[in-house]
């Protein structure tokens, strides 16, 4: 696509506050993986004063569960999961400098505040490409939680990874503009 | 009286889960090329593009077109004139199952406990599997994995009668608002009308087996079907929920006759990814 910005990693606060809901990207370098069981985990860590497995300041985290890879892939199918069932431990890392997300589908009002006040944006990848974001993963390694399977914390290497900045630091939210730009009832 | 043994079966089912989770139907293929070419958003249109490429993707290397692989649901229609030998059927249809999301490199999303112990089993068992007695001496199995970004945002309505049409229409509407981008739109949409509380919850599920282009054969709940998909793709939700015209690419509506009483209705959503194939077996003399 067009007027795609690249996109590299960390995702300091200066990239941060230019992008805008809409925006195309294109992701590379590194980010991490977490969903609902990994969060709860992450979460669960930081009430009992531990540290989390990798420090999420200025990182993305990707809410996806891949599929097994097949030998001599570095993983399997990647696509994204359904962002809303993280929403209530999102804001808490979000407080610790974490500065991306990267799922699909509405958020709740509190991470949109969270990223309001602390500074991150939500990315939309494409939900049900997993073959074809694959593709964009170099590199995959289990960082934390293997006994979660498809649910462990992964560090991944990629490489122009699309997606769309669903939700900026300024709250502007795609899932309303579009809908309210295309609505025709 | 003809027979089957389960050894039969369980290759088969192992093949079907493969095969429907890396090879989208032509249908859906076709209409998600439709879509593309029909969006009004530029940036749908994109995603609508990306998504046909990551179905050749899965295609040609033979990988999930989705990483969520899905519970296996099946139907089966059991011959009533035939013998299975060997294990339970259930037992077979699940080791076929196993084995197909072992071999398959499938993702395993299998719990093993809705609430107490979320403890995954493994190797993507139970299915769930629904049983007809039919006639005739053959054993008909359609796989149809599905992924819960999609089964999340059903809903089940226990309508009142004086509800009428308008009630379903916008029940189902809504549901789909609702939803948004949530089941990975553009979506395919199950209606089960009639029945009670399960049996058109069944229906709903059962018709998202149709295929693309395939209506009612009721020229009235088929006008009902285009008019809900027209009313849909007026949300605005479109690819991925990130606005536009394509929302939905079908609504499939399966009725049952009900209880003066009632007016069920079960909305059961399925993402792009509409996978389900199918493969009859026949029975040998015993």
């Amino acid at each position: 696509m067009a007027g795609e910005i690249m996109l590299q990693t960390p995702l300091t606060q200066d990239k941060v506050q230019k992008l805008r809901a809409g925006d195309a990207v294109l992701i590379s370098g590194t980010i991490y993986t977490g969903r609902d069981a990994a969060h709860k985990k992450m979460v669960e860590a930081l009430a009992r004063g531990e540290e989390l497995p990798f420090d999420v300041k200025d990182q993305i985290i990707y809410y996806v569960g891949p599929s097994p890879e097949k030998p001599g892939k570095p993983i399997g199918s990647a696509g994204p999961t359904t962002s809303y069932r993280m929403d209530s431990y999102a804001p808490k890392l979000i407080a610790l400098g974490q500065t991306g997300m990267l799922g699909k589908g509405w958020r709740a009002p509190e991470v949109i505040e969270a990223m309001k006040k602390y500074g991150a944006v939500y990315f939309a990848a494409i939900g049900g490409a997993g073959a074809y974001i694959a593709r964009c993963i170099k590199a995959s390694e289990v960082i934390a939680y293997p006994e979660l399977g498809p649910e462990a914390v992964r560090k991944l290497t990629v490489e122009n990874l699309p997606a769309i900045v669903a939700i900026d630091a300024q709250g502007n939210n795609i899932y309303e503009l579009g809908k309210a730009k295309y609505r025709k009832t | 009286m003809k027979t089957i043994h389960t050894d039969e079966i369980i290759p088969v089912v192992e093949r079907l889960c493969m095969e429907a989770n890396y090879f989208l139907g032509d249908d859906m293929v076709a209409a998600l090329q439709r879509a593309a070419s029909a969006e009004e958003n530029p940036a749908g249109a994109a995603i609508l593009s990306r998504l046909v490429e990551n179905a050749e993707i899965a295609r040609s290397e033979e990988a999930p077109m989705c990483q969520d692989t899905g519970m296996a649901v099946i139907f089966a229609e059991v011959g009533q004139d035939l013998h299975i030998e060997g294990m339970g059927l259930t037992d077979a249809i699940n080791q076929g199952v196993r084995q197909g999301y072992s071999k398959g490199y499938l993702r395993k999303s299998v719990v093993k406990d809705p609430t107490l112990n979320r403890a995954n089993t493994g190797d993507n068992t139970p299915a769930i599997i629904h049983y007809d007695i039919v006639p005739g001496d053959e054993l008909k199995i359609t796989l149809a994995p599905k992924g819960f970004g999609s089964e999340n945002m059903g809903g089940i309505k226990m309508c009142k009668p004086s509800e009428g049409l308008d009630g379903v229409i916008n029940f189902v509407v809504d549901t789909v608002d609702k939803a948004g981008g949530n089941p990975c739109p553009p979506i395919v949409v199950g209606v089960g009308a009639g029945g009670d509380l399960e049996k058109c919850a069944i229906l709903a599920k059962k018709a998202l087996l149709r295929s693309i282009g395939e209506h009612n054969p009721d020229p009235e709940w088929r006008k009902v079907e285009e008019t809900i998909l027209e009313r849909i793709n007026k949300l605005g939700i479109g690819p991925q929920g990130l606005g536009g015209t394509q929302t939905a690419l079908a609504v499939f509506i399966e009725t049952y006759p009900t209880h003066i009483a009632g007016m069920p209705v079960a909305v059961n959503i399925n993402c792009h990814a509409a996978r389900h194939k199918e493969a009859a077996l026949k029975g040998r003399d015993a």
